[in-house]
């Protein structure tokens, strides 16, 4: 059964070294990538380029993007009642406990700080995996609203 | 009354659980896993939510880094619980761990309704319930951003 992995991310750098974490880890994940907010709704909302896409088991979530960033991006997907039961982990270079708090007011269910050594971030991902996808119940897919 | 400034590296976490073995195996758990933890218990809803308001006899409180919440308890069940935390302007930050004996689709659905950060079935296996208790830890006091402990 294939884990559906929404990874919102605008640095190709990162977005290569989460594609080949995962591959190591889990070849189960499908990881799906788009690189800034407003292609995350429209993936979310299966709108645009995106009318069938699969809807995220788990969604990653970069605060500093383009177009719209990953604040606006949690916002949104907490306030619809279709998308917020997605488990959605903020995943970001931000250390501000600014990011962190409006993070959590928001009801991001964790946020994670990007270490800046790749095998650190390897490492990281590796626990999101063996916690989030191993461990956690995750909610089960639904039907497309 | 608190010392001022007193700098305090203990990690607060609230257990709400009514089963005595499941309490005793959860603490056992923290204290191989992190010395830093300090576990508090509520037996019960309603005595969950005093620990969180700071009344009655927890008046003294401290603001829990991480909630485990069972779900099936006495007085107040776990859905009211994290019902309430989550509509709670100042509680809602709290990021809160369902850990809970159920398993079924209706009780994850519900929980993720209502915001739980995320939710996790004991395993019936003593070995496997202690492992889950130590994963939690690693993720959320090891990995995880927790948002930081002042109240805003």
């Amino acid at each position: 059964m294939p884990i559906q992995v929404l990874l919102v991310e605008d640095s190709p750098g990162d977005v290569r070294l989460t594609r080949e974490a995962f591959r190591d880890i889990n070849a189960a994940v499908q990881l799906h990538v788009v690189s800034d907010g407003v292609e995350a709704m429209a993936f979310l909302r299966h709108e645009g380029a995106y009318p069938n896409a699969p809807r995220p088991d788990l969604t990653l979530l970069d605060l500093n993007l383009p177009k719209m960033d990953g604040r606006e991006v949690l916002a949104c997907i907490k306030a619809d009642d279709t998308l917020k039961t997605i488990p959605t982990v903020v995943l970001t270079t931000s250390d501000a406990e600014a990011d962190v708090a409006k993070s959590y007011r928001l009801q991001a269910n964790c946020y994670l700080t990007k270490p800046p050594k790749y095998e650190d971030f390897a490492a990281l991902l590796k626990s999101v995996n063996d916690f989030w996808l191993t461990r956690v119940m995750l909610p089960q897919p639904r039907a497309s609203a | 009354m608190k010392t001022i400034d007193e700098k305090d590296t203990s990690i607060n976490v609230l257990l709400v659980e009514d089963s005595p073995g499941d309490v005793r195996l959860t603490q056992e758990a923290f204290r191989e896993a992190n010395l830093s933890v300090r576990l508090h218990v509520a037996s019960d809803g309603v005595e969950a939510m005093a620990f969180l308001r700071h009344q009655g006899d927890h008046v003294d409180a401290p603001r829990p880094d991480l909630a485990l919440l069972d779900l099936n308890m006495p007085k107040m069940d776990g859905r009211q619980v994290l019902a309430q935390i989550k509509a709670d302007d100042v509680l809602k930050t709290i990021p809160t761990v369902i850990l809970t004996t159920s398993a079924s689709d209706e009780d994850i659905a519900k929980c993720y309704q209502l915001q739980a950060n995320c939710y996790l079935t004991k395993p019936v296996q003593l070995d496997a319930f202690d492992n889950l208790v130590k994963s939690v830890n690693d993720f959320w006091l090891a990995k995880a951003r927790l948002p930081n402990r002042q109240a805003e």
